[in-house]
């Protein structure tokens, strides 16, 4: 597992939505070596406040060359990068974490919301890279038809035919929950692998749908850390059973198998 | 040019720089080896053992606060046996010293603590935690009373053949008293400060951010307060210092050195910059050089005062 420390400069900030902003950065170890579901930390100011690094997961790689993160303003440090034009420097770790195992599957449905949504993109793209294509698809939830911006588009551009949309208030897509869409669009007798990432609910949803089915589920997690390389011990989340030592998010996942970890 | 002498002893230990890390901020040092030669540090404290391994507290553990950030871990541990198991091989290998952060919540776990680790191969000391409560005396900290602290170091000095390094809480009224009851215990060395007890709340839902309801602060934001106390320590006890509490730069381990400290251990700092520490043996390096000093002992203790 290789990991870098990397000066790398910002190729292009782009507004996506009033609050949803795509990073490209040129930062060519990691991208030469990153997997979708891994995540980078990255380091917003030299300054002390705030203070420490933000994980972000990577939402692809561009050519070998180029990092892309897709990140919304949240706060402070959010609100800090955003405002951070072309040519500035950032210094990133990473990659870091365990991925998605997408390996071998047969049909493999991504299952994203809000900011979720970040790390499938990455996924979608090397699924669909492969020489045997399996069966994908993509469901993506949002609050409205905005929150998602061009999203939905972007999937479907990199050949993600079968992407579906669901938005709370129904300006796009089903109106309800994307965990709905499962039922709609997967055949139960099918041997689906489901990747998720997104709110807690939604994917405490997902993997109950998973398990009622029988299907494999893989879940990215998200929480608060420091260091993102298993020394400040912060991102622990508790195991299935809830005994026995946590699990840390930040080497044993972001991406665990939905029947690892406990879903409280 | 001639190399600037970085070197410093500490009880009969020859570092050949004062930049060590701190404990539970650098893992057991294979984590931070992508990013740094670790060769290139003079030590590494690992992460705090306990004799039985610790699940430590439930999530959220960390917060992040102006200039630093709170953290209850809990001394999440792998126990004795798997550190011995595990991770000592490795460390064995890094090329800087070693030093082992012990933690119990009883005299006699201390003490087998001490007398395990004495017959390990590889460890140059032990750092004691005394920041943990005494099970038996009613869950008071060992490190917040005295008599206390002056015993559980006797414990250890007795009961180990290596070097013996107390970490002191900051959380007291008066930390020279504890330093000079450990120093009376036998303690080679002192270290200070651990993190400061504090606590944040978050206001949407009026719950406080952490599960453990309070936890240590660390990071830039505690460092005036540790200067103040490595200060105050370093003139009341005769053994060596080492300071600890926010060092980021070169500037700030240079301060806790003029302050009177002999060495120095970054902590938080390696979260935001994995190579923290080897960029402040770097610095330290220039500051002799570029001030045509022969040696660190040049700087220690070297506070001019008004």
């Amino acid at each position: 597992m290789n990991q870098f420390e990397e000066q790398a400069e910002i190729v292009r900030q782009e507004q996506l939505t009033p609050e949803i902003f795509r990073l490209t950065l040129k930062a060519p170890e990691i991208a030469g070596s990153a997997r979708p579901g891994q995540f980078v930390m990255v380091r917003i100011t030299t300054c002390y406040d705030p203070l420490l690094r933000r994980p972000l997961s990577i939402h692809q790689t561009i050519g070998n060359e180029q990092v892309q993160l897709l990140y919304k303003v949240v706060g402070k440090g959010t609100r800090l990068l955003a405002a951070m034009d072309p040519g500035r420097q950032l210094n990133l770790t990473g990659p870091l974490g365990r991925g998605f195992d997408f390996t071998d599957r047969p049909a493999i449905c991504l299952v994203g919301g809000g900011m979720g949504i970040a790390p499938l993109y990455f996924l979608a793209r090397e699924i669909l890279r492969a020489t045997k294509i399996p069966k994908c698809v993509v469901l993506l939830g949002g609050r409205t038809a905005a929150e998602l911006g061009p999203l939905p588009r972007d999937f479907r551009e990199i050949g993600a035919t079968q992407t579906h949309i669901a938005t709370d208030d129904g300006s796009l897509g089903h109106q309800g929950f994307v965990v709905e869409l499962l039922q709609q669009h997967l055949d139960p007798g099918h041997p689906w692998t489901v990747c998720t990432c997104g709110p807690h609910p939604m994917m405490k949803g997902v993997v109950k749908e998973c398990r009622d089915q029988g299907w494999e589920c893989q879940v990215s997690l998200e929480t608060m850390m420091a260091c993102g390389i298993s020394a400040c011990l912060g991102c622990a989340v508790p195991r299935a059973d809830l005994s026995g030592p946590y699990l840390h998010v930040c080497k044993d996942g972001p991406v665990f198998k939905a029947e690892e970890v406990a879903w409280l | 040019m001639n190399h600037p002498d970085l070197r410093v002893t500490i009880g009969n230990l020859v570092f050949k720089n004062p930049v060590l890390t701190a404990s539970g901020t650098f893992g057991y040092g294979k984590e931070f080896a992508p990013y740094v030669n670790l060769h290139h540090l003079g030590g590494v404290v690992v992460k705090g053992i306990s004799l039985e391994p610790r699940r430590g507290n439930p999530p959220p553990r960390i917060v992040e606060t102006a200039g630093g950030m709170l953290n209850a871990i809990g001394l999440e541990n792998v126990g004795l046996d798997r550190f011995i198991a595990e991770k000592m091989d490795y460390l064995r290998g890094i090329g800087a010293r070693v030093i082992v952060n012990i933690l119990g919540d009883s005299l006699e776990e201390y003490q087998t603590l001490a007398q395990r680790l004495s017959e390990i191969e590889g460890i140059s000391a032990l750092e004691v935690n005394i920041s943990c409560p005494n099970v038996k005396k009613g869950g008071v900290a060992f490190g917040t009373d005295p008599a206390m602290a002056e015993a559980v170091t006797r414990a250890v000095c007795a009961h180990s053949s290596l070097p013996v390094i107390v970490k002191l809480s900051p959380n007291v009224t008066d930390i020279t008293r504890i330093a000079r009851a450990v120093e009376a215990g036998g303690a080679q060395a002192v270290s200070l400060i651990n993190t400061l007890l504090g606590m944040a709340i978050d206001v949407r839902s009026r719950r406080p951010s952490l599960a453990n309801i309070v936890g240590g602060l660390s990071g830039p934001a505690i460092k005036p307060v540790a200067l103040r106390m490595v200060w105050q320590v370093a003139q009341a006890v005769k053994i060596p210092v080492i300071g600890i509490g926010g060092i980021t730069t070169t500037e700030d381990a240079l301060e806790f050195l003029l302050a009177g400290a002999t060495a120095i251990e970054v902590g938080t700092a390696n979260f935001v910059n994995p190579r923290a520490s080897q960029e402040i043996v770097e610095g330290l390096a220039r500051y002799l050089t570029d001030n045509k000093l022969a040696g660190i002992s040049e700087v220690i203790g070297g506070l001019i005062l008004p």
